[in-house]
């Protein structure tokens, strides 16, 4: 994958030691090489230099020539001849560090018993290893009312902070958020939002992290815990496709904070506010404790666990059956299903696609995704990034990340496909191919693509007929690398466990005979069943038509396709077997409840949009609660079936003995674009996408990060707007034969067709309120 | 002995000398005409030859300054004029200004032929309205008279008031829009300046010599001055003087000399210390009347020439009194980008208010010195170092005193004695 490149290395001394590093490197990421560690505090080895703070002044000679002072050593670049001598070897450059230690600490309050930071402080340590025991300070230090909000997240601590800059480089470097900016001067200097505008960023959490004092701090971790009382466990972010590293940090078996990790090939240092800051539903008053079996009442009540693994199995055993899983299943627990599907229900019919979803779709992931290796490495190299159906700030933050650092470094050509200009493509200055909803197909034929290029799906090119087939053409016809982009952390997993009708765990074609017998005897099957399975529409409506009687159901929510009445009336109808975390429209229309374990009370693994695994352990170690595939076993036992999946060390030892499938790949049907809408005046085709802060089901109860979610309105062009007579702010009633949804209006750059609003946002639940999400036509009156 | 010898401040007591019609009376635009006929590296190397210096303190050669524009790169370049004239006791530029805009915008016509820019800045101080409403009845003037708008444009600037945007990249931010603050360097202006673009920055003064080198040759510019520091200058006289204002003489006069010309110390007192070049230069005392005030002579004594801002106090003066004042303007003065600087400064006005109080004590001194250890040469941009050179210089000459304030209780000055109004209606 990686060509070697030629590196110019640069060999100097630092503190009498040769150490040879690429040209271009810091001095004080020079030392490191050598293990000697500079004090500082503005330096980030992902922002750029500057030099504030001056903790790192070092000494340093050029080919004899010395600087007639110390130089800031995170500023300055090696360069051939060079003697650096640190505070280990310099009087001098160590009476500079311990002089600036205690400046820093002049103004600096005396509050670490009670500051969050206290324990992991980069202050604190340092003060300690490069300070004097004692100030000398005897004057009045500054003093600033403690803290202030700068967003309903984030606090700011004014007197704790040192003015290191980095939360406002992050925020404008990394997120091309500059919300947060150093205002005032001298010591009064300080952290400042402007008064209209809040820190409202998806990233801001990011900033805390790297806040080298206590000055910025989350409001939901604020005062709740002492680092060293803190149990870390490396873990994977479940929440979307990016592929996080995280760090889950638990006391006595409560997960109190999550951390961005470190992966530089994935999410470098950062990760999102969803990632960081959702994770309370895990401890929810309402999650499942005990199973339950509905009884011959129709109530539900309690059970024990043998009495309901065997109601389970019996009803699955008694008539066709059919499983659903939702899109954050581990990649085990998916592999699991899929198993459990063929071998115990002897059926093709499982789906993961839990939301809008097509038989284009199935095609274009069996031909196009299942076992491909795009990555983020593809996106830091490519001439060209194309978005099909697909905003990365909102559906994949990292992937938006990743982007903005290639076109903040390279302007990195970038090309939107869509109905609605949003901010993440402004910030790119992306090229906005505006179309209207339904009819994207149309502007992806042609585009000027290479080899180099990378087009980015996401899983909602999947609601306008022909996109995925259009992409499949050009990507055939230019070179150019596809990615599909899932927003869902589990949906990569699950497709390459073939928990999907058509395709077999390792992209193995259920068509495809000798796939079949492949996995039959991987799993010591007698054979397996041969025709494609239903999709996630189909088994609703063969449930409703008497053609399915079961259904094995985990973690779904019905709510999320486009025919959600059909849904619920085959939920109400069928047999389900229901494996949940809490209550949901699933639960209480299941016939048995078997409450599993959420994402911190098990180990597994999560496949990103890369395909790349991100293995994880469980971060509370004492959890009764089971995992999908532990209870599937158990299920797959009760009907005499063996799932040989007893845990999920053997279910990752099985998948990696599946091995690549060098057979016949799937092949895919082309689908021709819909047709073009002609409307009337107040008639407008509905788009939308889900904003990263939403209504969505893992955010629950946390008030904090929700109020920092974009703004719900309705978009509409200019030119309809003068039309209609309606400017910014106005009530706009969007009505489908189903429904109706008010927001403000907001004028903007929009098709001139269309109409946009947030899928799933208060007031703005549209697959609920309208039953349509994107492509349909809708009314639009002002209110 | 050395004679002042007016040539940028030549016609400043004819009552009409800020008008266009004065300053082309006097053979003003001519030598924007003859320059515009030479070849840019002509130009530049005429001021080489002529052995200009920054006017602005530091005394880089301003010739090589143009020199270090890459020449072809097929991008816009531009000239910043820095007059946002700030430090303490420094008032060269505010005059030159009211009384001369003229040779300003003329200098900024050969020097953006120079260097190849069609655009030219001026960052003036916010508070000298009076000089902006002037500057800008210039520049509209020389719109009117073709002398702009054929190829330069000029475009005037008002700072909002930070002693910091005089410090040429905090001015460029400044200039666009941000915050000022200075930026990392390298890249250096010449390079990445204004917008990203090759930038020369310049002192009023410097660009406003220019004229005259270009009509009258770098040989007659270079006849004047000393060895390495060519040509004349305007010092500022201010303070304890019978006769404050602006001195313009060859390079190399002393103070002395400028004592002598201009009326000398107030009647019946005697010098007690001085500025050679503005507040952030050490102090100088008696023993230096007679240094040569260019930029080696005042260097080999142990201070700069800076602004040639020539501050003069007597012996009614108390010396911890007008550090602290001067510190206290540094304190407040401060950008707060980098740590000794802006906590250094703090620190220092809280322990030499103590000092001047009389409730310091010996350890205070020797934590000041050290403080300043701290923050000279620690700090990001010259400022923080300009804070401590009064007070390190302060001490080195009058640590007695500073042990008076400490012994006595208190400052053993009348403060009354020190001003202008003492003996008035008494």
């Amino acid at each position: 994958m990686t060509t070697a490149e030629i590196v110019d290395m640069i060999t100097v001394v630092i503190d009498g030691f040769e150490v040879s590093v690429p040209k271009g490197t810091l001095v004080i990421r020079a030392a490191e090489q050598l293990g000697i560690q500079i004090p500082r505090f503005c330096d980030h080895p992902l922002l750029d230099p500057v030099g504030a703070c001056r903790q790192c002044l070092v000494d340093i000679e050029i080919n004899g020539r010395a600087f007639p002072k110390p130089q800031a050593s995170c500023t300055i670049p090696v360069e051939p001849g060079m003697i650096v001598k640190t505070q280990l070897t310099s009087p001098v450059a160590d009476k500079a560090q311990q002089g600036v230690m205690e400046l820093l600490l002049i103004n600096h309050p005396l509050d670490c018993p009670v500051c969050d930071k206290g324990g992991e402080c980069p202050l604190q340590n340092q003060a300690l290893s490069s300070g004097h025991s004692e100030s000398r300070f005897q004057g009045v230090k500054r003093t600033f009312e403690k803290p202030i909000n700068i967003s309903s997240q984030v606090l700011l601590d004014r007197e704790r902070c040192v003015l290191c800059a980095r939360c406002t480089r992050f925020s404008e470097q990394i997120a091309s958020d500059p919300f947060i900016t150093l205002n005032e001067r001298g010591a009064l200097q300080q952290v400042g939002i402007y008064e209209k505008q809040p820190f409202t960023s998806y990233f801001s959490g990011n900033t805390v992290q790297i806040c080298p004092v206590g000055a910025l701090t989350g409001a939901s971790y604020r005062f709740r815990a002492r680092p060293f009382d803190l149990v870390s466990t490396p873990s994977a972010c479940e929440h979307c496709a990016s592929g996080c590293d995280m760090r889950t940090d638990v006391r006595r078996g409560k997960t109190l904070r999550r951390l961005a990790g470190e992966d530089a090939s994935v999410n470098e240092e950062w990760n999102c506010d969803k990632g960081r800051w959702a994770f309370k539903y895990v401890t929810a008053v309402d999650r499942l404790a005990h199973p339950q079996i509905r009884n011959s009442d129709g109530e539900l009540v309690q059970a024990s666990w043998p009495e309901a693994l065997a109601a389970a199995a019996q009803g699955l055993k008694a008539s066709a059956s059919a499983v659903l899983i939702g899109g954050r299943t581990t990649h085990e627990d998916a592999y699991g299903y899929s198993k459990f599907a063929r071998i115990a229900l002897n059926t093709n019919d499982i789906d993961f696609r839990s939301r809008v979803s097509s038989d284009e779709e199935r095609e274009f992931l069996a031909t196009h995704i299942v076992g491909s290796t795009t990555t983020y490495l593809d996106i830091d190299r490519a001439d060209h990034v194309v978005l099909v159906g697909f905003e990365p700030e909102e559906e994949s933050p990292i992937v938006f990340l990743r982007i903005n650092k290639q076109f903040r470094k390279r302007a990195l050509k970038v090309t939107s496909i869509g109905s609605k200009l949003s901010i993440g493509v402004e910030k790119l200055k992306g090229e906005f191919v505006k179309v209207a909803p339904g009819e994207e197909a149309t502007a992806i034929a042609g585009l000027p693509l290479t080899a180099k290029s990378v087009i980015l799906v996401g899983e909602r090119a999947s609601e306008s007929a022909g996109v995925l087939s259009a992409v499949a053409a050009l990507a055939s016809s230019t070179s150019a690398k596809v990615a599909w982009i899932p927003r869902r952390a589990g949906e990569r997993g699950a497709l390459e466990a073939g928990a999907i009708g058509n395709l077999l765990p390792g992209g193995r074609p259920v068509s495809d005979a000798s796939a079949r017998v492949d996995i039959a005897a991987l799993w010591n099957a007698p054979s397996l069943p041969t025709t494609v399975g239903r999709s996630n529409d189909e088994i609703y409506a063969a449930v409703n038509s008497g053609d399915l009687g079961a259904l094995l159901v985990g973690g779904v929510d019905p709510l999320d396709g486009l025919n959600s009445t059909a849904a619920l009336a085959a939920l109400d109808k069928a047999f389900v077997v229901s494996l949940e975390i809490a209550p949901s429209e699933v639960t209480q229309r299941a016939n048995v409840i078997l409450p599993v374990a959420a994402i911190t009370e098990k180990s597994g693994s999560f496949l990103n949009w890369e395909g790349r695994a991100r293995k994880f352990d469980a971060a509370v170690d004492n959890s009764l609660n089971r995992s999908d595939l532990r209870i599937l076993s158990m299920i797959a036992q009760e009907m005499g079936v063996s799932l040989n999946l007893g845990t999920v060390t053997a279910a990752a030892k099985e998948i990696a003995s599946i091995g690549t499938w060098d057979g016949a790949r799937a092949t895919m049907k082309p689908i021709k674009s819909g047709k073009t809408e002609s409307l009337k005046d107040n008639e407008f085709i509905l788009t939308s996408w889900r904003r990263l802060l939403d209504l969505g089901t893992l955010q629950k109860g946390e008030d904090n990060l929700a109020g920092t979610a974009r703004q719900c309105v309705a978009v509409i062009s200019p030119k309809r707007a003068a039309s209609l007579g309606v400017v910014d702010g106005d009530q706009l009633k969007i009505s489908s034969a189903l429904g109706a949804v008010t927001l403000p209006a907001l004028v903007e750059d929009i098709h001139d067709d269309a109409v946009w609003a947030p899928r799933n946002s208060r007031g703005s639940q549209l697959l609920v309120n309208l039953g349509a999400a994107h492509g349909a036509v809708v009314t639009v009156v002002k209110i | 002995m050395t004679q002042l010898v007016p040539v940028l401040s030549a016609h400043w007591d004819e009552k009409d000398s800020f008008t266009i019609e004065a300053y082309t009376r006097h053979g003003g635009y001519k030598a924007s005409q003859k320059a515009l006929t030479m070849d840019p590296d002509a130009v530049i190397q005429m001021v080489k030859d002529s052995g200009l210096r920054g006017r602005g303190g530091a005394g880089f050669p301003t010739g090589m300054k143009w020199g270090f524009i890459p020449q072809g790169d097929n991008k816009d370049h531009y000239l910043v004029v820095n007059a946002d004239e700030s430090e303490p006791g420094t008032c060269k530029d505010t005059p030159l200004l009211m009384a001369n805009p003229h040779v300003l915008i003329e200098g900024c016509i050969i020097a953006c032929h120079a260097i190849r820019a069609k655009h030219a800045f001026i960052y003036i101080r916010g508070e000298v309205t009076h000089v902006v409403r002037r500057m800008n009845q210039a520049i509209e003037d020389a719109y009117k008279a073709g002398h702009l708008g054929n190829g330069v444009e000029l475009v005037l600037h008002v700072g909002a008031g930070a002693y910091i945007c005089g410090e040429e990249t905090a001015l460029l931010d400044s200039l666009e829009g941000f915050r000022g603050q200075p930026r990392l360097r390298p890249p250096f202006p010449a390079i990445a300046g204004l917008y990203a673009r090759p930038t020369v920055v310049n002192n009023v003064e410097s660009i406003a010599s220019v004229p005259a080198i270009i009509a009258n040759g770098a040989e007659w510019y270079q006849s004047m001055g000393t060895e390495k520091s060519k040509g004349t200058t305007l010092y500022s006289l201010s303070g304890h003087v019978n006769n404050p204002g602006q001195f313009e003489a060859p390079l190399g006069i002393t103070l002395r000399e400028i004592l002598e010309l201009s009326g000398g110390i107030r009647t019946g007192h005697t010098l007690k210390f001085w500025t050679p070049g503005g507040s952030s230069t050490p102090i100088f005392t008696q023993d230096h009347l007679d240094t040569p005030l260019d930029y080696e002579g005042v260097s080999a004594a142990g201070s700069m020439l800076g602004t040639k801002a020539l501050q003069i106090f007597d012996e009614t003066t108390c010396v911890v009194r007008a550090v602290l004042r001067w510190t206290e303007f540094y304190k407040h003065e401060s950008c707060g980008k980098c740590t000794p600087c802006r906590e250094g400064t703090w620190w220092l006005v809280q322990i030499l208010r103590d000092l001047e109080a009389g409730k310091g004590t010996e350890a205070d001194l020797a934590k000041l010195l050290d403080l300043c250890d701290n923050i000279l040469g620690r700090s990001f941009c010259a400022l923080g170092d300009g804070a401590t050179s009064p007070i390190t210089s302060s001490i080195k000459y009058f640590r007695d005193e500073y042990i008076a304030h400490i012994t006595h209780g208190g400052c053993p000055f009348d403060p009354v004695a020190s001003t202008l109004f003492v003996g008035v209606g008494a």
